[in-house]
């Protein structure tokens, strides 16, 4: 394969997957455009994790195939997976870095792997990725003395290594505060901007979705509900997709009554009421 | 081919990595990388250098126990000076080796076990995988190579702590000179029963390592899995152990 891809599409084509008897994903087919952020949308177990893996080459498909760059994942020799690879960038959910090697040595492991730079040449392109998510500072320490927000950004580093052409995040913004989070959605922007990238983000953060999402595609049961452009999502009518993005309970509270209508007062009792004139009184 | 999704895939994936990586070190275009010989020795330290004192500890024990019991029985038929040679025998062919590779599945084999099982349950694995770096080269081929070196050595330590801790409490408790003793333990030993002790410890220390990784790569449901496992791993390194021995005990019989 050789040479670098140039921000490919991946093509998904009628793709099923399950694990032993069960079926997760049946017969999902559509195209996450190169150069552009696809998000990967839906609730808690509906596949999308799933289906990111599938993508990675982590879990095979059932039936179907994926096309990256032109090439079926499923029929490559392990060469052209490796080389494919090469191109890829992952961030899992937790960073999932090495947490017996330094944050340095965890960004260089990648160079070290499969390039011939020297190790001041390493050092030169490892710190250059940390300033690019703000941990320079941070290069010896270990992933258990950051918070999750600095490993999920290290993890990030590590993605970009070697200035891969698909970048695949599971859930980047999950866990983090929503100012953290925010800085997770520019980062993403600034590297699509920057390095002109096919980026695929899993979420069910509805705040991220707006902010980074050019296409989108929405998982539920196994389905593919909807897959197009985020304008479209908000005119969608479908039922599901209505309630998700309206956050609406899947049921009735039987202590709440139908909360769905109208959100209870969360003062805690005993607090002052501000009466008109702004003042506090007592409840 | 990524591990299994059953115990057989995952060991039959351990196993052809694990030869494809002993293929490679014959290659000189696919030889280890810097990194990776810098681990390979890191475990080496660890495995080697800090089990000396506890492997010396029990090795001493052991060398007086045998005396000791050795004494009871040959006191009686005014054999006395036997003790070198039960003593000598005993470690270098069976204890020696046996006792240091147990020190080493529930030292070393634990924590192979524990280190893989807690990278797989977070992901670190799959991380490597879609680096392209293989797991078996990257965290098993290091601890494959260190233990097959090591094993050996710590076992040589074994016998010669356990044969010296023997002639001395023979000296100060029996009345055996330690001349004698020394002399006897030389006199009945054979270079055969060395290299056979030795080569039964790398066994077990290859037994240990694929066992405890194996283990590891199969945890899959969080932290109760990973102590399951390294319980497992221990119990079955230890059960091949007693396998391995009898195979090369019955083989050193048949070719005696």
């Amino acid at each position: 394969m050789g040479g670098r891809l140039e921000s490919p599409d991946i093509v998904i084509e009628d793709v099923s997957v399950g694990y032993g008897e069960r079926v997760v994903l049946h017969g999902v087919d559509t195209t996450l455009p190169g150069g552009r952020i696809s998000v990967i949308l839906g609730g808690s177990g509906c596949g999308k994790s799933t289906l990111l893996r599938n993508i990675i080459g982590l879990v095979p498909i059932r039936t179907g195939r994926i096309v990256l760059g032109g090439r079926d994942m499923a029929r490559m020799s392990p060469d052209e997976r490796l080389d494919i690879r090469r191109h890829m960038g992952v961030l899992f959910q937790d960073g999932a870095l090495l947490g017996s090697m330094r944050l340095g040595e965890n960004i260089a492991l990648p160079l070290r792997e499969h390039t011939e730079l020297s190790d001041s040449l390493i050092e030169e392109v490892v710190g250059m990725k940390l300033r690019l998510v703000g941990l320079a500072d941070f290069i010896d320490y270990f992933p258990g003395e950051l918070s999750g927000g600095m490993r999920k950004r290290a993890g990030l580093a590590r993605a970009m290594a070697l200035d891969p052409a698909v970048l695949l995040c599971d859930e980047p913004t999950s866990g983090l505060d929503p100012i953290t989070a925010a800085d997770m959605d520019q980062l993403i922007l600034e590297l699509k901007a920057t390095f002109d990238m096919t980026i695929v983000v899993v979420s069910h953060d509805l705040a991220s979705l707006r902010t980074i999402a050019d296409h989108v595609v929405v998982l539920n049961q196994g389905v593919m509900p909807f897959e197009g452009p985020l304008a479209g999502l908000d005119a969608s009518n479908d039922p599901f997709i209505v309630q998700f993005l309206k956050r609406q309970p899947s049921r009735e509270s039987r202590i709440l009554g139908d909360s769905r209508a109208s959100r209870p007062d969360r003062r805690p009792t005993g607090a002052p009421q501000t009466g008109p004139s702004g003042q506090a009184r007592e409840a | 081919m990524g591990k299994g999704q059953n115990g057989l895939d995952t060991l039959v994936w351990l196993v052809t990595g694990l030869l494809g990586c002993a293929a490679a070190t014959l290659s000189p275009a696919r030889r280890a990388k810097p990194y990776q010989r810098a681990r390979t020795i890191s475990h080496l330290a660890w495995i080697g250098a800090d089990s000396l004192p506890i492997v010396s500890v029990i090795a001493a024990c052991v060398g007086v126990i045998l005396a000791l019991q050795a004494a009871i029985q040959l006191e009686k038929v005014g054999a006395l000076s036997y003790v070198a040679n039960l003593v000598g025998f005993s470690i270098v062919t069976e204890l020696g080796p046996l006792l240091t590779c147990l020190i080493l599945s529930g030292r070393a084999g634990a924590a192979f076990t524990a280190e893989i099982a807690t990278m797989g349950i977070s992901e670190e694995i799959d991380a490597l995988e879609v680096m392209g770096i293989s797991p078996v080269r990257f965290l098993v081929w290091p601890k494959f190579t260190a233990m097959c070196v090591m094993a050996p050595l710590l076992t040589l330590w074994a016998d010669g702590v356990g044969i010296v801790s023997g002639g001395v409490f023979s000296a100060m408790a029996l009345g055996l000179s330690g001349q004698v003793y020394f002399n006897q333990t030389a006199y009945f030993l054979t270079m055969r029963d060395v290299v056979g002790g030795l080569v039964k410890s790398a066994g077990f220390g290859l037994a240990i390592t694929l066992v405890s990784c194996w283990q590891g790569f199969l945890a899959r449901e969080g932290a109760a899995d990973v102590g399951r496992r390294t319980t497992r791993a221990v119990v079955q390194s230890i059960f091949v152990m007693i396998l391995l021995d009898l195979f090369f005990t019955a083989l050193n019989y048949i070719f005696r």
